[in-house]
């Protein structure tokens, strides 16, 4: 590894920050395959040989599905893996990421969004809002996601998927877009962590595969189970798992919020194009705050619905054609109008457009 | 201070490294710094530009809808985003690249002949470092000495023999450009 004093600041972009942060996060395994606005992360990763340091395995591997199997593998035997993508590529995860629900198994997963549907666009989207937060796959299953804002929530994120993913036994989403991923700013990465050794896992994760040392009962890793009553039971659990996410894992971030008569609700890089349009209509005494939700999943529900009430309307900013605001408006169940502004396909919203969306849907 | 930069021209002009070398600078001198580019198919033989921001406080959109100052290097770029300057912004075109020039009053248009400096000083890799001379001449956000320091951080060292190249190009770029 490159000798990066601890703590220094640096400038990359977003992809480079998820690859250098996964390296100090003491991650066993990164599994991807290349595809545009993401590539930056295997090519770092590449170029920095963790395997030769701290002994991190970096695999390309011959597809998104044979990926996320590995990272299945890998999970199953207590390693912190993970892989990258770009929305096509997420896409053809799926089935793995829901044998992983299914199995309790942790790990992260970061999709640089683009736009779609299909093959869709190399541009920046936010378009697979949907689909990260209300599972992906097959079954009654969530997984965590992140959404960072700035490349330095790229490098601070990584660790924190991985802490919430083996916490809860379940995967963890990075949901991050072609703007921060290529676009580089300052940056400080995470404090070094070691690997956790063989006996840290065997203490940390008794339900792994590490074998059956003194006899113990074989775990078993799987998402299968014909007995309905067996399979209904393990679904209470695991909705009893997401209750608790739900009650202690929300993030948010609110943005001079109390003095304003409009709130935007924005996430990601459409979070940081909607503080500008604030700057913007604040310039023109327009009072607007700002309700950054960071976990999409868990959705900060009625942290929204308290900060819009009493104002005069709230406008979901967002890179697609209206998703995110599903869930703004369940949580404030009509009791202030709730609008949505989107660009699509890849082409993102400069300020002056959501100031402008602002004037004309809410006032 | 805060400036929102775009450059912009031909794929291969070096406007994505030109944008590097100044956002290295100001991380140099301890300001805040975002480059944008924008990626993908419009790098091939068309429009290639980035959005440099430097700024003494937190910057918040990568993303911008107008602009303090536009480096436009052919005429695509300057078709595009003229019209994108903040009244009294600052636009500076290279002359070779350009021929209807910028029309509007109320912004300060200067014109540097960079492409015709570099082919004098025989050395087509340097034509940005000269645009970027003239754009610290006439809106001086950066010291020289913060790019000198930022060449030293961004180029692998079996290339820090071109460094005083570079910086000459820098001067020369300063020397050449003129408000029109």
């Amino acid at each position: 590894m490159k000798a990066m004093a601890d703590r220094e600041v640096t400038l990359m972009k977003g992809n480079e920050a998820i690859a250098r942060a996964a390296i100090r996060c003491g991650v066993d395994g990164y599994f991807g395959y290349p595809i545009t606005p993401q590539s930056e992360v295997i090519e770092t990763l590449a170029l920095e040989k963790p395997w030769e340091t701290t002994g991190m395995v970096v695999l390309q591997a011959e597809s998104e599905v044979a990926s996320i199997n590995m990272l299945y593998g890998a999970a199953g035997a207590g390693k912190r893996a993970m892989t990258s993508s770009s929305s096509p590529g997420v896409a053809l995860m799926q089935e793995g990421i829901a044998y992983m629900a299914g199995a309790e198994l942790p790990g992260v997963i970061v999709n640089v969004q683009r736009g779609g549907p299909g093959l869709g666009t190399i541009q920046p989207s936010q378009s697979d809002y949907f689909q990260a937060t209300r599972g992906g796959g097959n079954g009654d299953y969530y997984v965590i996601v992140l959404a960072p804002n700035s490349v330095q929530e790229m490098a601070d994120f990584v660790d924190l998927a991985f802490e919430l993913a083996f916490k809860y036994r379940i995967p963890a989403m990075i949901l991050s877009d072609g703007v921060i991923g290529q676009m580089m700013e300052k940056v400080v990465l995470p404090p070094f962590k070691p690997r956790r050794t063989e006996e840290e896992i065997m203490k940390e994760c008794p339900w792994a595969t590490f074998g059956c040392i003194g006899g113990r009962k074989p775990n078993i890793i799987t998402s299968l189970e014909l007995q309905p009553e067996a399979m209904e039971a393990h679904n209470i659990h695991l909705q009893k798992k997401y209750d608790e996410i739900r009650r202690t894992e929300v993030r948010y971030e609110t943005q001079q919020c109390d003095d304003a008569d409009y709130i935007i609700v924005a996430f990601g890089s459409a979070a940081r194009i909607a503080q500008k349009a604030i700057e913007i209509a604040r310039e023109e005494g327009i009072k607007v705050g700002l309700f950054r939700p960071i976990t999409l999943w868990p959705f900060p529900s009625e942290q929204v619905d308290a900060v819009a009430r009493g104002k005069k309307g709230v406008l979901v900013a967002e890179i697609n054609a209206g998703q995110m605001v599903e869930d703004v408006r369940l949580a404030i169940n009509g009791k202030e109008p709730v609008e949505h502004f989107g660009r699509l396909g890849g082409i993102v919203p400069d300020p002056d457009e959501i100031v402008n969306a602002l004037k004309t849907k809410l006032m | 201070m805060k400036k929102e930069i775009i450059i912009s021209g031909f794929g291969g002009q070096g406007v994505l490294s030109m944008g590097k070398i100044l956002a290295y600078s100001g991380l140099m001198e301890d300001k805040e710094v975002t480059w944008m580019p924008a990626y993908g198919p419009e790098q091939r033989g068309g429009t290639a530009n980035v959005t440099v921001i430097v700024s003494d406080d937190k910057i918040s959109s990568p993303i911008l809808s107008t602009y303090d100052v536009a480096i436009v290097l052919n005429q695509p770029s300057l078709e595009k985003f003229e019209p994108k300057l903040k009244p009294g912004g600052i636009l500076i075109y290279d002359g070779y690249g350009i021929i209807n020039p910028p029309t509007r009053k109320d912004i300060t248009v200067y014109r540097i002949d960079a492409m015709d400096k570099a082919a004098e000083m025989k050395n087509a890799k340097i034509f940005n470092m000269i645009v970027l001379g003239g754009f610290l001449k006439v809106c001086p956000i950066i010291s020289n000495d913060g790019i000198e320091k930022a060449l030293k951080k961004t180029l692998p060292e079996r290339h820090h023999g071109l460094i005083p190249l570079n910086m000459q190009a820098l001067e020369e770029g300063g020397k050449i450009i003129k408000q029109m």
